[in-house]
């Protein structure tokens, strides 16, 4: 530890923005009437106001576009996701909120006294009175009258089920679970992290975000850590508790299901599509506490933890939901924050290897809870979370939505959203969780697995570190935000990457090799397995690069395809690429050519290409850059091959999705086994869905809704068609190249 | 100019003011202020100590002093008595551009004995209307376009003459009545080519006939508000239509602008009290063939002239409905803790329609306002405070409903128990009768305020909307913010003051009028930042289900949203119309359309 020096080299975080404004003398000023109750410094614990030691230094002083949020028209105008700005990246730096509490009294600091920063619109009230309000909400009360006519039974028995629902579906915030979250969760982070970082700045930021509108919290999900850690931290630095939307699944674990709902927690069936009371009174409930401003709204775009490390595709279900008392303008504007939370090493990462290889995941159980606390002696490195700048929903509306649908009908009645809606909510979400992806923090671990994952079975040290240095250095060309420890050279850098990671890899006689454990006895079959399941724990933290690099890659792989120098053809196939995985990747919706502009620029920028009006061409020296960039993306181009190979060949008329996967598996398998493929993470359920995806996307296979979900229809002459431009066989055509 | 009228006015004494004389005066433009509002004698000052005034006799504000009105402009707006703008004492004659006007043109005005003006002043007079910017052109700039020549028609068959000449010649028209326009409707537009020609409706002010059985009176439509009903009332009879603008608005310009009056509860909006018109088209003239209180044939072609501000010709006499004055006033107000709970009572009063003759409820910051400017109603207030404050009022919240009735006695108080009653159901507490008199009061002398505010960097305005009852807080509350962040947006450095109030009831919904205003130092280009502002709040009053005009109409300022507010088809009805009636587009003030 450091000795106790100045704490802070910049101005200390105090008043808000808003009492900076230039004063000179007078009232009615901006300051006064606003900001008198506001501006109160961000405050932690006492050991910080102290200026207790920390750490020292190795602040990243890299970068952040802090993507004010842009203001957007029509996709086919400027669209809202205008490229970063790659160049001059400025990020706040970080603290870590555990330092504090390994110096202080946790129980001291559970008690303390807790005043937090809310907004300034709020009518205080308690959960149950939410719960009064929605139930005797226009909203909610018309569609209970609507089944009741239709069913025709009495409104009350329906007033009933939907009170059912209320309390199944209700938190119950109180400030004793809080407290004790606030205790235990100190005591078990301690164990299990060596740090929790956060961008202090960004904590400022949402201060003032709470204060002035309703606040929508978009944190990426990689663990369930996630909203305990953000619920841990708003409490440190005094901010409203959210409530979050968690699933239901939660509810089946006693006791803990119950902690969860009165630290904030409210629960939601994972579909209730049909069910239009469950819909009406769930989407009530969360825009009633959104209206009072009663607290951060915090739910997670990508529905569900991302097994993979890559970020999922949005769901829009909640985002239009928190969108639309906006739209009916019965706030003035509504704040969503997006928030990355990067984990140097996942407490869940080998149960997610099991589960995407087909191994289902236990039920969350309380009992499940306690056998999992051996992970307790386990190190889980560092979490980095890091508080986007919040986007102004108005700001992102603004000149884009009709007001007419709005106006034209009583506010009150379910209204289906228009298209321009559903687009616009597509598109926030996409910006959301790109802004997530920008700010995730890649630990130098990240860089060692995508340099592993290339040069398998074993690779030597010295080279390995060679190697990651240089994918450092494009990175963060890339806009990458690498966290590297401090000070620390790269040897001890990767080294501690090594050691913390050790169930994935070790060194051995100077070389690194994958921790394969139990490969060497055991069948065939067993091998396999074992061997899938090293590479995909291993991908977990190559995959966090992926979507920094998925822009330059795909025009390296494109240029390596068409083995063409013509812009137009290279941005085809790129384009292609891109409708593709379109789903495994995060793309915003409609801006392939920019895509394709933003790959170019900066694979020119790190000297792998040259370009002209026409033309694309690797430098000399680019080939290698080139070469590493289409072989981390291999195992994705190699994988939804197979995948369409499986689906062209050997997939019925018509199948559902649990047909699906065990089909495709072990036709990946049997190739395994054989030798005739190396590409084990086609074995990924997660790769196998989104293939499936963007086939239906691309209209190569039907998918329809059945009384038992959803089947699938495979159009064979489309599959093929698509396999054959995936092998460059043939040329892609695409209309669109026009404008290049 | 005085000069020449006196001589004119000599002339007159001379003549023994035969009522056929064809050169008229146009006397009521001595009366008024070229640059700002109202009358000349009329307006708020500093005195030598530092408190603000009201000169003249004709309000009953009239020369008292506002001690703490200083303090509230320091408080609100950042102002300073030190930072003073002037406005030019006079109209530079040398800026106005020249009257351009065909000899042939002025001899048949002459030979149809309709007296004209190629006055300079008399033109720039009637240039503008009272918009913010029109002011401050009138006192810093000048306007671009101005009419060219100014006539006085003095009955129907002279406008008929007028507008002939005018197709005869080729002309553009624009009719001219109060000159109290918002909407930048009498604003000539600036690439007319043709001699433009205004046609002032003020001498056209007689009362022409009575008709008690049926209570209608067929009046000329130059007559200003106030002279109607004070010549009405000579016969014990009232239109009971009170527009805010009633001292200076024309019969005529209230069917141009389907305007709306204070005590609509009682008398109805103007389509309400309208029972006859008579206009003067270049088609010809359109009239209805009976005097009846409805009737069944097609769409009411009086739609077509009310709300047409000026497009399609000149409104000349009108035939509106009367009622006996009323035996008994009474004023009343009542404090509610908050604004919510005051848009409710209203809503529930509306719902029981039970509305008096006048309800108003205004926001906070009105309040507060009006605390300032009154001295009575200070003292009235602080002997009440205690009370309020007893009863857990948060002065810095609370919210204010002034109320008039109006009709014989016994009923007035029956009423007025009703919605106190009601009052009381929603939090309000009775505020007593002088308080809600004053609140009306400063209706009138409020439109005052904005000329003092310019003579110390503040410039302001109000507008005003309808909307449906469930929207009404929301929009209240938005419009006003939106105001306050593009004032910081815009990089105006004080807080503006933004401010509403509820002024009138409908079954549906309600008429909500809003007040905005900042102090635009350090500002280079302040009129364009205002009309930003506006813009941005009409902007949201739309986007929060709100109308585009409740009664100030649309003229050129709100056109932009005329599309969108009555589709595509409903904008292609109203041009055809037009097309018909004006195919040369003599009438082309540009408005509406």
């Amino acid at each position: 530890m450091a000795p106790p020096i100045a704490r802070r080299s910049r101005p200390p975080p105090s008043l808000p923005q808003r009492a900076r404004q230039p004063s000179r003398g007078g009232a009615g000023r901006w300051v006064p009437r606003e900001v008198a109750a506001a501006g109160r410094p961000l405050r932690r614990g006492r050991a910080a106001e102290r200026g207790a030691g920390r750490r020292g230094g190795a602040r990243n002083t890299m970068a952040a576009a802090t993507a004010a949020a842009a203001p957007g028209r029509g996709r086919r105008g400027a669209p809202m996701y205008s490229q970063k700005e790659l160049t001059s990246k400025k990020r706040d730096e970080f603290e870590d909120i555990l330092e504090e509490r390994r110096l202080s009294s946790d129980l001291r600091y559970a008690m303390k006294c807790y005043t937090p920063v809310i907004y300034k619109g709020l009518s205080p009230c308690k959960p149950n009175a939410i719960k009064s309000a929605v139930l005797q909400s226009e909203q909610v009360q018309y569609v209970i009258k609507q089944l009741a006519k239709e069913m025709g039974e009495s409104p009350d028995i329906i007033q009933e089920e939907a009170m059912e629902i209320l309390d199944e579906m209700g938190h119950n915030m109180q400030l004793g679970a809080v407290r004790f979250f606030a205790f235990t969760l100190s005591k078990i982070f301690k164990q299990l992290f060596q740090r929790v970082c956060v961008n202090e700045e960004g904590m400022q930021r949402l201060q003032h975000a709470i204060q002035e509108h309703p606040v929508v919290l978009l944190p990426s999900h990689r663990s369930y850590i996630d909203f305990l850690m953000l619920s841990y931290l708003l409490y440190t630095y005094d901010l409203a508790l959210p409530v979050i939307a968690a699933g239901i699944d939660f509810l089946g674990m006693k006791i803990v299901g119950e902690l969860l709902r009165r630290a904030g927690a409210f629960f939601m069936r994972r579909s209730f599509g049909g069910n239009r009371l469950y819909w009406a009174v769930f989407a009530e409930y969360v825009k009633t506490m959104l209206r009072n401003g009663y607290a951060p709204v915090e739910f997670f775009l990508e529905g569900t933890r991302s097994r993979t490390a890559k970020t999922l595709t949005p769901k829009f279900g909640l985002l239009s939901i928190v969108m639309e008392p906006f739209f009916k303008r019965e706030v003035f504007d509504t704040y969503l924050v997006p928030i990355s939370i990067s984990y140097e090493r996942i407490l869940e990462e080998s149960l997610y290897a099991y589960e995407l290889l087909g191994v289902p995941k236990p039920k969350e159980s309380t009992s499940g809870l306690l056998k999992a606390r051996r992970i307790l002696s386990d190190n889980f490195g560092t979490i980095h979370i890091y508080i986007g700048q919040p986007v102004s929903l108005r700001t992102l509306a603004s000149g884009r939505i009709n007001r007419c649908p709005y106006n034209l009908v009583p506010r009150h009645l379910p209204q289906k959203p228009s298209e321009d809606i559903q687009e616009f909510v597509s598109d926030v979400a996409y910006k959301m969780e790109l802004l997530q992806i920008e700010n995730m923090v890649l630990s130098p671990w990240v860089l060692v697995a995508a340099v592993l994952l290339q040069n398998l079975p074993a690779m030597d040290f010295e080279l390995l570190i060679e190697k990651t240095l240089w994918l450092k250095g494009l990175t963060q060309t890339f806009g990458g935000f690498i966290e590297w420890p401090d000070n620390l050279c790269a040897k001890k850098a990767i080294m501690s990457g090594l050691t913390l990671h050790s169930n994935i890899a070790r060194l051995v006689d100077g070389h690194v090799v994958l921790n394969d454990k139990g490969v060497e006895d055991g069948g065939v079959g067993e091998v396999v397995f074992k061997h899938a399941l090293a590479i995909l724990t291993c991908a977990t933290y190559r995959n966090q690069l992926l979507n920094v690099f998925v822009r330059p890659s795909l025009v390296a792989i494109a240029l390596q395809m068409t083995r063409s120098f013509r812009k137009e053809e290279v941005y085809n196939y790129f384009s292609f690429l891109r409708d593709v995985f379109s789903d495994e990747f995060i793309f915003f919706p409609g801006i392939s050519l920019k895509d394709f502009e933003e790959g170019c620029f900066l694979l020119t920028k790190c000297d792998a290409i040259q370009t002209n009006q026409q033309e694309i061409y690797p430098t000399n020296k680019g080939g290698v850059i080139v070469s590493f960039l289409s072989a981390m993306f291999t195992p994705f181009v190699e994988g939804y091959q197979l995948i369409f190979r499986y689906l062209s060949k050997e997939a019925k008329e018509a199948f559902t999705e649990k047909q699906f996967i065990p089909g495709v598996r072990n036709f990946v398998f049997q190739l395994l086994e054989k030798g005739n493929t190396q590409c084990y993470e086609a074995l990924s359920s997660d790769m196998q869905k989104n293939a499936l995806a963007a086939l239906v996307l691309l209209g190569a296979v039907k998918k329809e809704k059945m009384s038992n979900g959803f089947t699938y229809n495979v159009n064979q002459e489309a599959v093929n068609k698509i396999l054959d431009m995936f092998d460059a066989r043939i040329p892609v055509q695409k209309p669109v190249a026009a404008r290049l | 100019m005085v000069v020449a009228a006196e001589l004119l006015l000599d002339l007159l004494i001379i003549m023994g003011l035969q009522s056929h004389l064809y050169v008229f005066l146009p006397l009521r433009q001595e009366l008024l202020k070229w640059n700002g509002w109202g009358y000349n004698d009329s307006k708020f000052i500093f005195n030598k100590k530092g408190q603000a005034e009201f000169t003249g006799k004709r309000y009953r504000l009239g020369g008292m002093v506002l001690p703490t009105f200083k303090e509230w402009m320091e408080k609100t707006f950042g102002a300073s008595l030190d930072h003073k703008t002037t406005s030019r004492a006079t109209l530079n004659v040398n800026d106005v551009p020249p009257s351009i006007v065909k000899e042939e043109f002025l001899q048949d005005l002459r030979a149809a004995k309709i007296s004209y003006s190629q006055d300079a002043e008399d033109r720039v007079f009637r240039a503008h209307g009272h918009c913010l910017h029109e002011i401050f052109i009138l006192r810093e700039g000048m306007f671009k376009r101005v009419p060219d020549i100014v006539v006085w028609p003095v009955c129907h068959e002279d406008v008929v003459k007028i507008v002939e000449l005018a197709c005869k010649h080729n002309l553009c028209i624009i009719p001219f009545g109060g000159g109290t326009s918002v909407s930048s409707a009498l604003e000539c537009p600036e690439e007319e080519k043709r001699t433009i020609v205004s046609l002032d409706t003020s001498q056209m002010n007689r009362i022409l006939w009575i008709d008690e059985k049926n209570l209608t009176a067929c009046v000329e439509a130059g007559i200003v508000g106030q002279d109607l009903e004070n010549q009405l009332a000579e016969s014990g009879f009232c239109t009971g239509h009170e527009p805010d603008s009633m001292e200076f608005s024309s019969l005529g310009g209230w069917v141009a602008t389907r305007a709306s009056g204070m005590k609509k509860t009682i008398y109805g909006n103007i389509e309400d009290m309208v029972i006859h018109i008579k206009m003067v088209t270049p088609r010809g003239i359109v009239e209805k063939n009976c005097q009846v209180p409805r009737m069944s044939t097609g769409p009411d072609i009086h739609h077509f002239i009310m709300g047409s501000e000026g497009t399609l010709g000149v409104v000349t006499e009108v035939t509106i409905k009367i009622r006996p004055v009323p035996e008994y006033q009474k004023y009343g107000s009542v404090v509610f803790p908050n604004f919510e709970r005051g848009v409710a009572c209203l809503r529930e009063v509306a719902k029981q329609r039970c509305a008096p003759a006048s309800i108003r409820l205004v926001d906070n910051a009105q309040f507060q306002f009006g605390k300032y400017v009154d001295l009575l109603r200070q003292i009235s207030l602080s002997k009440g405070f205690n009370l309020l404050l007893f009863k857990g009022f948060d002065p810095n919240i609370l919210c204010v409903a002034t109320l008039l009735f109006e009709g014989d006695r016994e009923k007035v108080l029956q009423h007025e128990k009703q919605v106190y009653d009601i009052a009381t159901k929603f939090g309000g507490l009775a505020a007593g009768e002088d308080n809600g008199q004053r609140g009306y009061m400063l209706t009138f002398v409020i439109a005052y305020l904005r000329d003092l505010g310019l003579d110390y960097y503040v410039i302001g305005e109000s507008f005003e909307t309808s909307v449906p009852w469930d929207r009404v807080l929301d929009l209240c509350r938005n419009v006003k913010e939106r105001i306050v962040r593009e004032c910081k947006e815009k990089g105006v450095q004080f807080a503006p003051l933004s401010t509403c109030r509820v002024t009138q009831t409908y079954d549906a919904g309600a008429c909500v009028y809003f007040y905005f205003a900042f102090n635009y130092r350090g500002i280079s280009d302040p009129i364009h930042v205002y009309e930003q502002i506006e813009r941005a709040a009409r902007e949201e009053i739309l986007a929060n289900g709100g109308s585009l005009s409740h009664h100030h109409g649309v003229g050129k300022l709100r056109k932009r949203w005329m599309k969108e507010s009555i589709s595509d088809v409903g904008l292609g009805m109203l041009r055809s119309v037009k097309e018909y009636v004006d195919p040369n587009n003599i009438f082309g003030n540009k408005n509406l359309l």
